[in-house]
């Protein structure tokens, strides 16, 4: 039988890699926690001491700003001790394997990592290497997967939408770079949304899209018609390879969102972005700044849903 | 063996408590028999403070053995903690190691002036230097068996026992 990797022998979650292949069970207990986490913020002690004693290491092959910095405080927030390492900077320069260089933070006691790369698969790759009382947790690989991004957008979802099962959710932009949109294409269709369309130039979509269950729009006026929820996502200079647009402002005249063309979803849609954004690229400041958008909310779930995910694991 | 009426020592503990109840004095259940047990004990001793409600998940000290357990509810203390009298209610005091959990938990949102607690059952074999001072009932039962507290549809409430090697109904 062909074992999900990320389960243990007891079917609990031993890693968290990808959205893909996980049970609507596993993703409901970690958005349900992650509820319970969500007013330790508010409290005089601003610290739960369920890892206490753990260490966990956030490994950033690739760099990050919010997302190092959220599992961070989410570690800390759980009390465990955080060490942060930026290996674009240290051993791995100096020629070190991917897997030495885990192998030597194992012997330092590990109990978990986070791990951020450039190339798809290295989160797999390790958790099939680190000795089984260590978890890893993906914090986004290559094209491939950025699970916690995916849960904390689907927590925010149901914090305004309540219910998965009548909404339409469409994803804009650059679906081909991002491991963002495929791992929330993943989550939504597991807990029953039944609807969910990707709206992008033929350039930025895979090819065979429309296999993970979505569908497909190249153009705006009739993406975004009937939409709930709307998700921006970031134009990706860096991992662009040749010329996929015209230019930026090309791009934002047709899939830039703004108060114009996001009159065209639903009154109450929401608008969210993984950030970070590109004001005037992908969305209007207007938009980005305006009655709809949850983005900051975005980043403040982040928190509590890092939270559960390494309590979850941290106890299986 | 016979169980005594959880509803009878429910109006015991109600009349324990009456003479305590003032406007500085807040109420915590813990999650789920303890809420159970204090939502009826707020309401009819007509407290003026907002009744809280603890799940004590996170403050385990079983996690690292057992894990989290899968239906964790949000605690919400809607009440200044700091400086309050507090009385903590739980259905069952046995080893004590939930009281402590519960009390640890407290304390992350403030100094509390004062803590006691109140039982319906106190089953005796505690392993922490914890009592209560507002008991339902004293009972003594063997160690294989689990003293639970159960609430009907209309909110009735009563004792069973239940073998600890059989599986939850």
């Amino acid at each position: 039988m062909n074992r999900n990797p990320q389960l243990n022998k007891h079917g609990e979650l031993q890693h968290l890699l990808t959205t893909e292949g996980l049970p609507v069970s596993i993703l409901l207990h970690i958005l349900d926690t992650a509820e319970s986490f969500a007013g330790v913020t508010e409290r005089e002690v601003k610290k739960i001491p369920l890892l206490r004693g753990k260490s966990v290491f956030n490994l950033f092959f690739e760099s990050s700003t919010r997302t190092r910095t959220t599992f961070e405080i989410a570690a800390k927030r759980l009390s465990a001790d955080v060490i942060n390492l930026n290996i674009a900077a240290s051993a791995q320069s100096k020629g070190e394997t991917l897997l030495d260089t885990v192998n030597n933070l194992s012997a330092m006691h590990a109990d978990m990592f986070v791990v951020r790369h450039v190339q798809s698969g290295a989160a797999h790759m390790i958790a099939s290497h680190v000795r089984p009382e260590i978890h890893v947790i993906n914090a986004g690989d290559g094209r491939h997967a950025h699970p916690t991004q995916a849960l904390l957008d689907m927590f925010t979802i149901r914090r305004y939408k309540k219910d998965f099962h009548n909404l339409r959710v469409a994803i804009v932009g650059d679906i081909l770079h991002s491991r963002v949109a495929r791992s929330q294409i993943h989550a939504l269709t597991t807990l029953g949304v039944p609807e969910v369309r990707v709206i992008a130039p033929k350039t930025l979509l895979p090819s065979k899209v429309e296999r993970l269950g979505v569908h497909v729009y190249h153009e705006m006026a009739q993406g975004l018609k009937d939409i709930d929820v709307l998700i921006m996502l970031r134009l990706q200079n860096e991992r662009m390879l040749g010329a996929s647009l015209p230019s930026t402002e090309e791009y934002f005249k047709y899939y830039g969102l703004t108060q114009e063309k996001l009159l065209l979803a639903k009154q109450d849609a929401i608008v969210m972005h993984p950030g970070p954004m590109n004001r005037g690229v992908e969305i209007d400041s207007a938009v980005a700044d305006g009655k709809q958008s949850v983005i900051l909310p975005q980043v403040t779930f982040g928190i509590a849903v890092r939270m559960a995910v390494m309590s979850i694991l941290a106890g299986n | 063996m016979q169980l005594p009426d959880a509803e009878k020592l429910l109006a015991d503990l109600t009349e324990q408590l009456r003479p305590v109840v003032d406007e500085t004095v807040a109420m915590i259940g813990i999650h789920t028999g303890g809420a159970w047990v204090a939502k009826r004990l707020h309401q009819a001793l007509e407290f003026s403070t907002p009744l809280g409600v603890l799940d004590i998940s996170f403050y385990r000290d079983d996690y690292s053995k057992i894990g989290l357990h899968p239906q964790v509810k949000p605690s919400d203390l809607p009440f200044e903690v700091e400086d309050s009298h507090i009385i903590l209610v739980d259905d069952v005091l046995y080893t004590g190691r939930t009281i402590r959990a519960a009390v640890n938990e407290i304390f992350d949102y403030g100094r509390p002036a004062s803590i006691h607690l109140a039982t319906l059952i106190d089953r005796g074999g505690r392993e922490l230097p914890i009592a209560a001072q507002y008991v339902g009932a004293v009972l003594s039962l063997p160690a294989d068996k689990m003293l639970e507290l159960k609430q009907d549809v209309d909110g009735k409430l009563s004792l069973s026992l239940r073998d600890i090697r059989l599986p939850e109904k």
